[in-house]
């Protein structure tokens, strides 16, 4: 690598040339190889595929990311005609080969129906596409291309008001303007700054951050030096879940070959911009995700919060100004400074812009991992694309937004997605789980599984949280168990309003939102376990003396 | 007068300690490397007991108190040496209305092991996770580090009572 000096530079990485892709394949499959895929063997059918197609110059077999449809799963795609195979098995690879002898070189890509043409893919564009450990891949499908703009064109300042004029917004669940926090953080007085990317994806139910991670890491790493490069800072972290094991190989993996390819460290694509990315793990702590708590997590010690302010834009990591996104948000950046503002801008609706990934899950039908243009209705999301409840069931309610978020009720069901209108359900973004309920759902439970994640990972700092979510679970045990009485309810939303407004950080604040949607939308339920002391789902365990397991 | 720092010595000749004295090198033995090191021991032995806290504690000039706080907050951590198979039940959101709960039970009413709690026998050991991200193959449960998807209790504990 080092040897060549011919102007007085490494050369540093090998460009794809137009060469590469004259030796075409005919046929290629595309194997599914995300954490849900691999624990349906998908590793075994790679490698059965490529013994069974040895021999075959034209006939490709690739190892890619997410194809979405995790329901299905293992999956295999076959990139030229676009034809589908679910539930694969490893001995019994025979069809496929056979289809994938059968495209013809001219062959067109044909739709896949609802599921995948319905989407809009931005930050997830390179799903079931790229290899997600080869940076060659990802080259190859425009990757770096917005760095370079960036690096070699424009100014910090214009590239925040790229960001800025995007609208993208924090796809961690908050949605504070992406550009605006650039520019606190680079307008903040300290020499050293950092960029944190939060990848503690804590919220049951959601797996979009590790689908990002897993599939499209290195636009992750793009999009932390566009960030590090608008905001002045030269080191970056990846605070990552222990529990995603994949997730954190394949970013290692990737960190280590953008390094030694010029993509992280000093001198990047020959510039005087320096940065450079270290990983952490966590180690399952829900609390961590918020952001004080997670640079207390960083620098090695309890993750507990502290108040706000001072903002860490303003003294975080270490006391320097730091810089912290959400994986989405970073990955949804390459594509806006690729494309620019103007486009991502025209997607969306109202004061949402561009797109988010929803990770559908519970009783339907496809569960699995969607990016959708925000505005799109609830009934959309998940009687189009996600296919509807299974069993053809009777739709009861979708939680959305996690331990702090709340459950949106089928009256509701043609809202339009976007920030401001599920906070007006009582709902809340969130990370962007969608975990869907039918009638075997009940909602008093629901919520009592809510508050007693809540007591169970309330750090413990400030006494609302620590004593409130413990109290509210043990009125909400005692309403399941059909021992409470009005005046139990009317302490519980009190007491909800107390914790709500007390808490120190998120986690208390947002942790009685699923009471008070339930109760919003589903008080009838609360008054049949009061009164009539029955669950009319058939969950509490009201007549029954056995005790069902939170 | 401060006392002048030296670096600990291994509590015993295991090599394993090795590793865990290179990952805390690596992060120039500062007290911020202080999680790193946890993970390091308890990849290597599996759990934590007093010695690994104390070596990674003297290591990287961190309490002893904060060294047992930190190893304490952490759900990840075991402070308990694990069965010869470990089993992780997911709780989140999805695997819960799918049917976590019944199997939870059912490691109760067949095993007779609680979340968190280790059988008589010590062969298997039960842990819950909030959540494993395989949310579209709920309920899941994970044995000796395979995953099970769409997880049936009584096929689950009949494998499980084979082991």
């Amino acid at each position: 690598m080092s040897d060549k000096v011919a102007a007085g530079r490494p050369e540093r990485h090998r460009t794809i040339t137009i060469g590469d892709r004259v030796g075409r394949p005919r046929a290629t499959a595309r194997v599914c190889e995300a954490a849900s895929c691999i624990s349906g063997n998908a590793s075994d059918i790679t490698a059965r595929l490529r013994e069974l197609t040895e021999g075959k110059s034209d006939v490709a077999i690739k190892r890619v990311g997410c194809l979405g449809l995790c329901a299905a799963g293992p999956l295999v795609e076959i990139a030229e005609t676009g034809q589908l195979f679910e539930h694969v098995r490893p001995d019994d690879v025979g069809p496929l080969v056979a289809a994938l002898d059968k495209v013809a070189p001219d062959a067109k890509r044909q739709p896949q129906g609802p599921f995948f043409e319905k989407q809009v893919r931005v930050a997830t564009e390179n799903f079931g596409k790229v290899d997600p450990e080869s940076l060659d891949d990802y080259i190859a499908e425009g990757g770096y291309r917005a760095l370079r703009r960036v690096l070699s064109e424009m100014t910090s300042t214009e590239v925040r008001e790229e960001i800025s004029a995007s609208g993208l917004r924090g796809r961690g669940g908050a949605g504070y303007p992406t550009g605006l926090k650039w520019t606190t953080v680079a307008k903040a007085t300290g020499d050293k700054k950092y960029v944190i990317c939060n990848a503690d994806e804590g919220d049951p139910g959601a797996f979009m951050d590790r689908s990002v991670l897993e599939s499209d890491p290195y636009r992750v790493l793009e999009g932390m030096a566009i960030a590090a490069f608008a905001v002045h800072a030269d080191e970056g972290y990846i605070y990552c879940r222990a529990e995603y094991p994949l997730a954190v190989q394949r970013l290692r993996t990737a960190i280590r070959l953008a390094q030694r390819a010029g993509y992280l460290g000093t001198n990047i694509m020959d510039t005087s911009f320096n940065f450079d990315v270290q990983i952490r793990l966590g180690a399952g702590a829900f609390v961590c995700g918020e952001e004080t708590a997670l640079i207390a997590s960083v620098e090695g010690r309890r993750g507990t919060p502290r108040p706000r302010p001072p903002y860490p834009a303003v003294a975080g990591l270490w006391g320097s100004p730091t810089l912290i996104n959400n994986v989405e948000s970073l990955a949804s950046v390459p594509t806006i400074l690729r494309d620019g503002p103007e486009k991502y801008a025209q997607i969306g609706v109202g004061k949402s812009k561009g797109t988010k990934v929803f990770a559908l899950a519970g009783r339907i039908v496809n569960t699995g991992m969607v990016e959708v243009p925000m505005g799109m209705t609830l009934r959309e999301i998940i009687y189009d694309i996600g296919g509807g409840i299974i069993g053809d069931r009777p739709f009861k309610a979708v939680q959305t937004g996690g331990p702090s978020g709340g459950c949106i009720p089928a009256e509701h069901l043609d809202t339009p997605v976007s920030y401001e209108t599920l906070i007006e359900l009582g709902s809340f973004m969130g990370s962007g789980g969608m975990i869907v309920m039918d009638d075997t759902s009940c909602m008093v439970d629901v919520a009592k599984y809510f508050q007693d994640f809540c007591r169970d990972e309330s750090c413990g700092k400030c006494t609302p949280c620590r004593v409130g979510t413990t109290q509210m679970y043990m009125l909400l045990d005692q309403i399941t168990k059909g021992e409470a009485t009005e005046a139990d309810l009317a302490q519980l939303e009190r007491l909800a309003g107390i914790v709500a407004r007390m808490s120190l950080c998120g986690l208390g604040q947002g942790a009685p939102n699923p009471i008070f949607s339930t109760l919003r939308y589903f008080r009838d339920e609360y008054m049949a376990h009061i009164v009539d002391k029955t669950c009319p789902a058939g969950v509490c365990p009201i007549q029954k003396p056995a005790e069902v397991v939170a | 007068m401060p006392i002048p720092y030296t670096k600990p010595a291994p509590p015993n000749d295991d090599k394993r300690w090795k590793i865990v004295a290179t990952r805390m090198r690596r992060m120039g033995d500062r007290p911020e490397a202080l999680i790193e090191a946890l993970h390091a021991a308890q990849e290597a032995f599996g759990f934590l007991d007093s010695d690994a806290l104390e070596f990674v504690g003297d290591t990287l000039g961190v309490p002893h108190s904060r060294v047992f706080g930190v190893a304490t907050f952490y759900s990840f951590f075991t402070l308990k040496p694990q069965g010869q198979h470990t089993t992780v039940v997911c709780t989140g959101t999805a695997c819960y209305i799918n049917g976590a709960g019944d199997i939870i039970e059912a490691f109760e009413q067949r095993l007779g092991v609680k979340p968190k709690g280790t059988t008589e026998d010590g062969k298997i050991s039960l842990l819950t996770a909030r959540c494993i991200g395989a949310c579209s193959l709920a309920p899941a449960v994970i044995v000796d580090g395979g995953m099970r998807g769409k997880a049936r209790s009584d096929e689950l504990m009949a494998e499980l009572e084979a082991m």
